[in-house]
C-alpha cells in the first residue's frame, strides 16, 4: 500500500472553521431552499468563536483537532443512548469514583487497580489520534493516558495467553441503555495480545488535558486509533487475558457487519455502506479514509501474512 | 379575479408541512445541527419526507374507512411536501455531502443498495410530482391513476432505505414499514370493499335509530 502524502490527502476546501462552514452551507442551503426573506444571518457570538478558536493541536498529518466542544457532545455510546447528543447530558452523573479495574485471566500478578493509581503510576503522555467511526465521520482527538503495554506488563501474561478481553461497567441504573434487550450486555472487546502490546494501543483517562468526560468514557477507555471507533471500549472495569477470540458486543448483535479486528480500510466496505470517505466533523464534504486510519507504518506487521479483513465477509 | 379558498384543515396541513422545513432553518441559523450537520440535515429531511409520504399514502383509506373527506383534498399537498423534503434530502447528499462529486455518488448510489433504493424512490416521486397536475391527470386519463399507485412502491423502497441506514436497532423503521403495510392493505379491493359495506350498513342503521329516537 502506497503512503499516500497529507498534501495530497487534505483538499484544500476543507480548512475551514465551523463558523465558515454554516456560512458556506448558507449559500447552498439558501440557493436550494430558494429562500428569500429570511432575514440577514445574525454574525457569529465572539466567545462562541473564541471557543472553537484553533489550539494549535495538531495531529501528525497536519490535521487540526477536533473542538472540545465537538467531542464531548457527539458520542456513540448506546449504554446512555443511541442519541449521539443525548449521550452527555444523560451521561453527566454518571458515577466514576471509586472505580477499580480488574485486571486478571491468566497472568502471573492479578491486580485490581484502583483508578487514582492507574493515573498516578503510569505516566500519563498526550497522544494525537484520528478516530474513525465505523459510520464513516471521524475526529481528531488529543487523548491524555498511557501505553496497554505498561500494563500488561505489569501483571505479566502467562504464554497461553493470546487474546484480551475487556468489559465495560454493567449498571443498568445509572446506564438505561443497557436495558435495550438488542444487545448483550456489558460492551466487551477484545484484541489480539500482540495488538494490544502495539505502543499505539493506549488507555486514556483525560482528553484535551482535562479527566475524560462520562461521554467520552470516564474515568478509563481504550484509543486504538488504526481501528474502528468502536473497538475503543469506554468506562472499563475488566481486562482479562485469554486464550480464545473474544466475541465482541458488536460482533455477536451484527455477525455479518462487525468482526473481531475492524481495522480501518477504505477499500473494504461495511456491507451496507462505503468506507472510502470520512465526513471529518468541523469540515464541509468528505476526505479520502486512509488505510489503517493512516497508522499503516505502525500496525501494518501485525497482519503480515493473514488478511486482517477476511475473519467476516465484510469490514473486519 | 380567482380567490383562493382553503379550509382550516388545509391551512393547517401546509403549516404542518412546513414546520420540519422551519425548524430545520431555524436549527441553522441558530447554529444548532449538531457537529455533524450534514448528517443532521440529511435525518432530518429524510425523516420528513417520509412522515409525509406516509400521510399522503393515509388519505384516502381516512376517507374509505373512516368516512373523513377533506383528507382527500390535502392528499397532492402531503404528496408534494413529502416531495420537497425529498429533494433537500438528496441535493444535500449530493451537494453538501458528496460536493456534486459525481464519481463518488456513482459509487455510493449503484454500489450501495441503501442508495439504491433511495434514488429509486426519488425517481418514483419524481415522475409523480411532474404529472400531479390536473393537465396531466386528463392527459393520462386511465393511466395516472395506475402510475400514481407507485407511491406505495415509493414508500416501501423508503421504508426499506432507512433499515438498511441504522446500524442496528431497526424498530423505528419497521414502525414505518407496518404503517405504510396496514394503508396498502387497506387499498386492497376485497378490504377497502367490506369495509365500506360496514361502514354503509353502520350509517344506516344509525340513521334508523335516529328516526326511532
Amino acid at each position: 500500500m502506497i503512503r499516500i502524502p497529507s498534501s495530497e490527502i487534505t483538499p484544500e476546501h476543507v480548512y475551514l472553521s465551523r463558523r465558515e462552514f454554516l456560512k458556506q452551507m448558507g449559500i447552498v442551503t439558501a440557493g436550494s431552499l430558494l429562500l428569500s426573506a429570511c432575514g440577514a444571518k445574525p454574525t457569529a457570538s465572539p466567545q462562541a468563536d473564541a471557543g472553537e478558536a484553533a489550539t494549535g493541536l495538531a495531529d501528525e498529518l497536519g490535521d487540526p483537532a477536533t473542538s472540545y466542544e465537538a467531542i464531548t457532545n457527539y458520542n456513540n455510546y448506546y449504554e446512555f443512548s443511541t442519541d449521539k447528543e443525548s449521550v452527555a447530558p444523560l451521561s453527566k452523573d454518571f458515577q466514576t469514583s471509586p472505580w477499580t479495574v480488574e485486571v486478571g485471566g491468566l497472568v502471573n500478578n492479578p491486580k485490581t487497580y484502583d483508578i487514582d493509581d492507574l493515573r498516578q503510576n503510569f505516566d500519563q503522555e498526550e497522544r494525537i489520534y484520528r478516530l474513525r467511526c465505523v459510520e464513516a465521520w471521524s475526529m481528531v482527538i488529543p487523548w491524555t493516558g498511557f501505553p496497554l503495554a505498561k500494563l500488561l506488563k505489569e501483571v505479566d501474561p502467562k504464554p497461553e495467553a493470546k487474546y484480551v478481553r475487556f468489559e465495560t461497567l454493567y449498571d443498568p441504573e445509572q446506564m438505561p441503555g443497557q436495558n435495550a434487550g438488542w444487545y448483550v450486555w456489558p460492551y466487551a472487546e477484545g484484541l489480539r495480545l500482540d495488538e494490544a502490546m502495539n505502543d499505539l494501543a493506549i488507555l486514556a483517562t483525560g482528553l484535551y488535558g482535562k479527566d475524560l468526560m462520562p461521554q467520552n468514557g470516564a474515568p478509563l477507555r481504550l484509543a486504538v486509533p488504526w481501528k474502528y471507533g468502536f473497538k475503543s471500549i469506554k468506562a472499563i472495569v475488566k481486562i482479562d487475558l485469554v486464550e480464545e477470540r473474544p466475541v465482541s458486543l458488536w460482533m455477536a448483535a451484527a455477525p455479518r457487519e462487525y468482526g473481531f479486528y475492524s481495522n480501518v480500510n477504505p477499500e473494504v466496505d461495511h456491507p451496507r455502506w462505503s468506507q472510502a470517505t470520512e465526513r471529518r466533523i468541523g469540515e464541509l464534504g468528505r476526505r479520502p479514509t486512509l488505510m489503517f486510519n493512516g497508522y499503516e507504518e505502525e500496525v501494518a506487521y501485525l497482519y503480515e501474512g493473514m488478511d486482517p479483513f477476511a475473519d467476516v465477509p465484510a469490514n473486519s | 379575479m380567482p380567490v383562493f379558498k382553503f379550509t382550516r384543515f388545509q391551512i393547517a396541513v401546509h403549516i404542518g408541512s412546513l414546520i420540519p422545513l422551519s425548524l430545520l432553518l431555524w436549527d441553522y441559523f441558530a447554529d444548532n445541527l449538531t457537529v455533524n450537520p450534514i448528517q443532521d440535515i440529511t435525518f432530518r429531511t429524510g425523516k420528513a419526507a417520509l412522515v409525509l409520504l406516509v400521510l399522503s399514502l393515509a388519505c384516502t383509506p381516512l376517507n374509505t374507512v373512516f368516512g373523513f373527506k377533506p383528507a382527500l383534498k390535502v392528499r397532492r399537498a402531503l404528496g408534494l411536501y413529502a416531495f420537497l423534503y425529498v429533494c433537500l434530502h438528496f441535493l444535500t447528499f449530493v451537494g453538501l455531502d458528496y460536493g456534486f462529486d459525481l464519481g463518488l455518488i456513482y459509487e455510493a448510489i449503484f454500489e450501495k443498495r441503501y442508495a439504491l433504493v433511495g434514488f429509486a424512490a426519488f425517481l418514483i416521486l419524481l415522475s409523480l410530482a411532474i404529472t400531479s397536475t390536473q393537465g396531466w391527470m386528463k392527459r393520462l386519463g386511465k393511466n395516472w391513476k395506475r402510475l400514481h399507485r407507485l407511491v406505495y412502491l415509493a414508500g416501501l423502497l423508503a421504508v426499506v432505505h432507512y433499515v438498511w441506514l441504522v446500524k442496528s436497532d431497526i424498530r423505528e423503521p419497521l414502525t414505518y414499514g407496518a404503517v405504510v403495510g396496514l394503508l396498502l392493505v387497506a387499498r386492497i379491493p376485497v378490504f377497502k370493499k367490506g369495509v365500506m359495506k360496514f361502514r354503509g350498513g353502520l350509517i344506516k342503521r344509525l340513521e334508523a335509530e335516529k328516526r326511532i329516537a
